[in-house]
């Protein structure tokens, strides 16, 4: 059965949705990546949406259901990559997707990511990041 | 006698122009600062040819006929050369109903000893004729419509510009009327630019909108949240106190977003967001 692959970079999970969402493989994605949060303990979820060219309600319920799934395990949620038309579809189908960070692209997910998660990790970890970046 | 008001009407051709000719020269209505009496004659002459050539016995009767086809086509070439010419649509309505005029004095001319006849051939020519006069009309109007079409079409593409006003900052001032349709044009052509610039905010200028209702308020909402899900970051500016007033007394929620008051705090707003600084230049001691 096909799958979506969860990456592990570091405290984040990515997630790259390559293939048309269907109701099945979008319920085994929350379930895999709740699993994965849990074992993983990462801090932040960054997902990809960028090839998803077709949504419905029940695939934004289930976007914003990881989401606040996610928040609960302690960790953040970024949505990354919408495509106009998805943004149109949500907001019509009165899915704004309250409580998710967005973000235009990967980049951009993996910084918001990065400043969310600075606030809170402890001093160590803030000297680790800064030693990495002048790597 | 019946039949012989076709062949009547083809014989009297000539006359028939002439009276018509004389009537509109006549009349005290006529624009001959809009139209020469050259091209007017030409005009008739050949509005009356295709009339006689395919006016039948049989199509007579009824308006509807195919056969006459090239009448109307005349007739339309006429309405709109006309309306182009400056012509109001009255008077080229009176242009066509004088034709049934000299169409009738010619008939009476002919059918005098037979009073039933004629009077029956005066009702189907007068409809035939109210039939073409209504057909200018027609043309007229949707000649108008076709005009307030393409105009609708232009003001919807031209009032939606998205300008960049600096590196990673949209902005799209809105003028006019907010409708559904307009949103919708409005919300593709901002996230469109947004995915192409990849900036992270964009400012919706609202100060050429005349009014908020809570209808317009709603697709301003919508703008905005679909422009959060695209991972940017939208300002709404240039709320004038009026809208502000309306806003808060339709009980409409816009704590969700943020507003500033002109474009230009929405922009200093923005730089701060992109940790930008404006500053004036030292001057060179």
């Amino acid at each position: 059965m096909e799958k979506i692959p969860i990456l592990r970079m570091g405290h984040f999970l990515l997630v790259t949705i390559q293939v048309d969402l269907y109701d099945r493989l979008a319920v085994n994605l929350e379930a895999d990546l709740v699993q994965m949060v849990n074992k993983t303990g990462a801090r932040g979820v960054l997902i990809d949406i960028s090839a998803v060219s077709i949504v419905d309600s029940f695939m934004g319920r289930i976007i914003g259901n990881i989401a606040n799934m996610s928040k609960i395990l302690d960790a953040e949620t970024v949505v990354v990559g919408m495509q106009p038309a998805v943004a149109i579809t949500l907001v019509e189908l009165g899915l704004p997707l309250q409580g998710v960070f967005t973000a235009l692209n990967v980049e951009r997910g993996m910084e918001l990511l990065r400043n969310r998660i600075d606030l809170d990790l402890n001093p160590e970890d803030d000297d680790d990041d800064a030693i990495s970046d002048a790597d | 006698m019946k039949a012989d008001l076709v062949k009547t009407l083809q014989k009297k051709k000539k006359q028939i122009l002439e009276i018509w000719m004389e009537k509109q020269l006549a009349d005290a209505g006529l624009r001959d600062d809009l139209i020469s009496n050259e091209e007017l004659r030409i005009q008739s002459e050949e509005l009356v040819q295709a009339l006689v050539q395919s006016i039948t016995e049989k199509n007579l009767g009824n308006v509807e006929s195919s056969e006459f086809e090239p009448v109307y086509e005349i007739l339309a070439g006429i309405s709109l050369s006309r309306a182009k010419q400056g012509f109001s649509p009255r008077e080229t309505g009176i242009y066509i109903f004088s034709l049934k005029d000299s169409l009738l004095q010619v008939i009476q001319e002919e059918m005098r000893d037979d009073p039933a006849a004629m009077y029956a051939e005066t009702i189907r020519i007068s409809k035939l004729v109210d039939s073409f006069g209504i057909a200018t009309f027609e043309t007229f109007i949707k000649g108008r419509e076709e005009v307030i079409y393409r105009q609708t079409n232009e003001i919807t593409e031209i009032s939606t510009p998205v300008i960049r006003v600096w590196d990673g900052i949209l902005a799209l001032p809105i003028i006019g009327t907010l409708d559904s349709s307009r949103t919708q044009v409005v919300m593709e052509n901002l996230l469109q630019e947004i995915v192409e610039t990849g900036s992270s905010i964009a400012i919706l200028d609202i100060s050429g909108v005349p009014a908020v209702d809570s209808l317009v308020a709603q697709h301003l909402i919508k703008t905005v949240s679909a422009t959060r899900l695209m991972g940017a970051e939208c300002i709404i500016s240039g709320i004038r106190p009026e809208i502000a007033q309306t806003v808060v007394h339709l009980g409409i929620d816009l704590s969700n977003i943020t507003t500033k008051a002109s474009l230009a705090s929405a922009l200093r707003h923005a730089f701060s967001q992109l940790h930008l600084e404006v500053r004036k230049k030292q001057k060179q001691q």
